[in-house]
């Protein structure tokens, strides 16, 4: 499924259409949309080096690492990067995004570089105009396209207002030369409203959550934190796509972020219930669960007045005639003889018992007495 | 002196060489829990006489007699530090507040001082930086007047250290400041920069003789870039402490005495010794009845 995001931005948007954009949504409990940042940004890397993508060139646009993280990341991988490299430009707005750093810089570095540092990230129009400039030195001014990565908005969003972002995402998006576009949010920190407008923005939403969400959502998210005990590092990574007439599609996956990175597999429903199960229990000092062996003794306890007989049905009459039995009287219980409704073995004294509920748990909550119409 | 690796260190990566190198800690406690001992015992540890790594402090809640006095207790001389470089103690007591709408230009001001001492101290080989801050609430008031906006620019830059000198960053939070809604997100932003977040806080049971509170220490682990392998990823440890007068650090199960000496006697010592064995003595009284 990350495939699909993946595939969807090498190959960017048909001509005339808006760039395919994706926001990666991760949370406090969830923090990892880096690590998809990461995979995704891997993969174009190596999709453009191999000439099978349809941007040829990458501009990386950095807030919250500094650019020698990715470089160093991408080498990892085994893409190297060096100073010579025409498929790639890294925008470095994390250095110094407020210019509080002396240096002798009119904001933007100028002439041609691997990395260009931005001293003044509040300003969108010159942040647009910078990243356009930088695909342009990679691919020139014509039909080549080129894709763009923003490793998160979040500092975007605390130097600017919601619609000037807004405006900077379109903006990108409606450029000819920009094949595809992502970047990455954390949901908690920011209003509903600017989630939405950004999922508006985009062709295909990923978010993270754990195995167990949190109700509580935002309010909670410091508690949810500590309480994520050993599920933090796997949940499930949904994605959902806006398909071009209008439906959606909702895929899901489970992920596992480990030393190498963020690992997706598909979803074990098994394991995933047992996850979620264990996350409810409250976190006390003594056992409330059941050990396998204790499971299997319990469904092996005979309840009294049930399975009596083997392999057959069992009812319990509760004084009632049903429809079927018709003409058929009630004889007194003196005659040692239930009838009516009751499937009888033929023996005297015997009680059937119907389970009021049969798919109803043994240790509900519910009070049986509920029913109760005294 | 006891010199062995305590549960804290353990969850801190202490057992092995330079476990915060480039990465942020994020302290947060409340007013029932105070996270100080924490922040004294890192303190401890990184001007251990082990290594040659180097502190810059900025303490805002306290003055240098104080931590001086702490960190005599668990046998490390702030002073001698001091002198030998290892320590550059930053008073922002005595510094003013910036008055003036130009409030920016205090923090950025702090920033670049700080970066200048840390380029000064990391000339010296293979030595680790960490810089250290008590605590962010009151940076928030005495260098700011009260923008939240200004003090993450100030962490973002810090943060700008750890990448770019392999700087440790350690900050102390109060949670219960910010507890409103309209508050949480400054919190949020802290602990999705931390990359480790110890929280002190009382047992849910309440109060407790034998047992002062609890430590939850989240090591949210990051791709390390330098050497390719993220250690210890994603761990979550929650343990109990017992605070008496040096620290030492309790396992959940078993109760261990902890001996530190807690900011709240500061004045002399032989008043805090006095205070001491007077808390001693109420502790004894008050404590069971407290319990009960």
């Amino acid at each position: 499924m990350a495939d699909s995001i993946f595939r969807k931005l090498r190959d960017g948007g048909e001509e005339g259409e808006l760039a395919p954009a994706l926001t990666i949504e991760e949370t406090v409990v969830s923090p990892f949309a880096l690590d998809v940042s990461c995979y995704l940004l891997a993969n174009l890397s190596s999709s453009i080096l191999a000439g099978k993508s349809k941007s040829e060139g990458l501009v990386l646009v950095t807030f919250s690492r500094s650019p020698s993280f990715y470089l160093q990341f991408l080498k990892q991988k085994g893409i190297v990067v060096s100073s010579s490299s025409k498929w790639i430009r890294v925008l470095d707005c994390y250095t110094d995004p407020l210019g509080w750093i002396d240096q002798p810089s009119t904001g933007v570095t100028e002439g041609p570089s691997l990395v260009k540092l931005n001293k003044c990230v509040s300003d969108l129009k010159r942040l647009f105009s910078s990243v356009i400039d930088a695909g342009r030195e990679m691919v020139g001014d014509g039909k080549t396209r080129f894709s763009v990565a923003i490793d998160s908005v979040n500092e975007l969003l605390r130097h600017s207002s919601m619609p000037l972002v807004s405006g900077l995402l379109t903006d990108l998006r409606s450029h000819a030369q920009v094949s595809s576009l992502f970047w990455s949010l954390n949901t908690d920190l920011h209003q509903e409203k600017v989630t939405n407008a950004l999922e508006y923005i985009s062709t295909m939403k990923a978010n993270l959550e754990p195995f167990c969400p949190s109700p509580d959502g935002k309010r909670n998210a410091l508690e949810n934190l500590f309480l994520a005990h050993q599920d933090f590092g796997k949940g499930r990574f949904h994605v959902r796509f806006k398909l071009r007439k209008g439906r959606v599609r909702v895929m899901s996956e489970e992920y596992h972020v480990d030393q190498t990175g963020i690992n997706l597999s598909p979803i074990s429903s098994a394991e995933s219930v047992i996850a979620a199960t264990k996350s409810l229990i409250p976190k006390v000092h003594f056992n409330l669960q059941l050990s396998e062996k204790e499971r299997v003794e319990k469904e092996k306890v005979v309840l009294p007045f049930e399975h009596q007989d083997h392999g057959k049905s069992t009812e319990i009459y509760d004084g009632r005639r049903t429809l079927a039995d018709g003409k058929t009287e009630a004889t007194p219980l003196s005659s040692g003889e239930l009838q009516a409704d009751v499937v009888s073995s033929g023996k005297g004294g015997e009680i059937i018992y119907f389970r009021d509920s049969d798919d109803e748990h043994p240790d509900s909550d519910e009070d049986p007495d509920d029913d109760l119409d005294i | 002196m006891d010199r062995s690796v305590n549960l804290l260190d353990l969850a801190l990566g202490f057992d092995e060489p330079s476990p915060l190198r480039g990465k942020v800690v994020l302290i947060e406690d409340c007013v029932e829990t105070s996270g100080s001992f924490v922040l004294h015992q890192m303190m401890k540890r990184v001007l251990s006489p082990h290594s040659s790594d180097a502190l810059i402090f900025l303490a805002f809640a306290r003055p240098f007699s104080h931590y001086d006095r702490v960190l005599r207790k668990l046998g490390c001389n702030l002073s001698t530090q001091k002198t030998n470089n290892r320590l550059v103690f930053v008073d922002m007591l005595m510094m003013k507040c910036s008055d003036g709408d130009d409030n920016v230009s205090g923090v950025a001001k702090l920033f670049r001082e700080i970066q200048g001492t840390v380029r000064k101290l990391g000339n010296v080989t293979n030595r680790n930086i960490t810089v250290m801050v008590d605590d962010m609430s009151l940076l928030e008031i005495a260098a700011t007047n009260s923008n939240s906006d200004h003090v993450l620019d100030f962490l973002h830059y810090c943060h700008t250290l750890t990448c770019e000198s392999n700087c440790s960053l350690v900050t102390l939070n109060h949670e219960d400041i910010y507890s409103s809604m309209e508050r949480p997100a400054y919190l949020l932003q802290m602990v999705c920069l931390a990359d480790i977040v110890i929280k002190a806080e009382p047992l849910a049971s309440g109060l407790a003789n034998d047992v002062h509170g609890q430590l939850t220490v989240v090591n949210k682990g990051m791709i390390s870039s330098k050497s390719g392998k993220g250690s210890s990823r994603n761990k979550l440890q929650n343990f109990q402490f017992r605070i008496k007068e040096n620290v030492r650090y309790a396992a959940k199960t078993c109760v261990c005495a902890l001996w530190h000496m807690d900011e709240a006697i500061d004045a002399s010592l032989t008043w805090s010794k006095h205070c001491f064995s007077s808390l001693k003595l109420v502790y004894s009284t008050v404590g069971p009845s407290i319990v009960s």
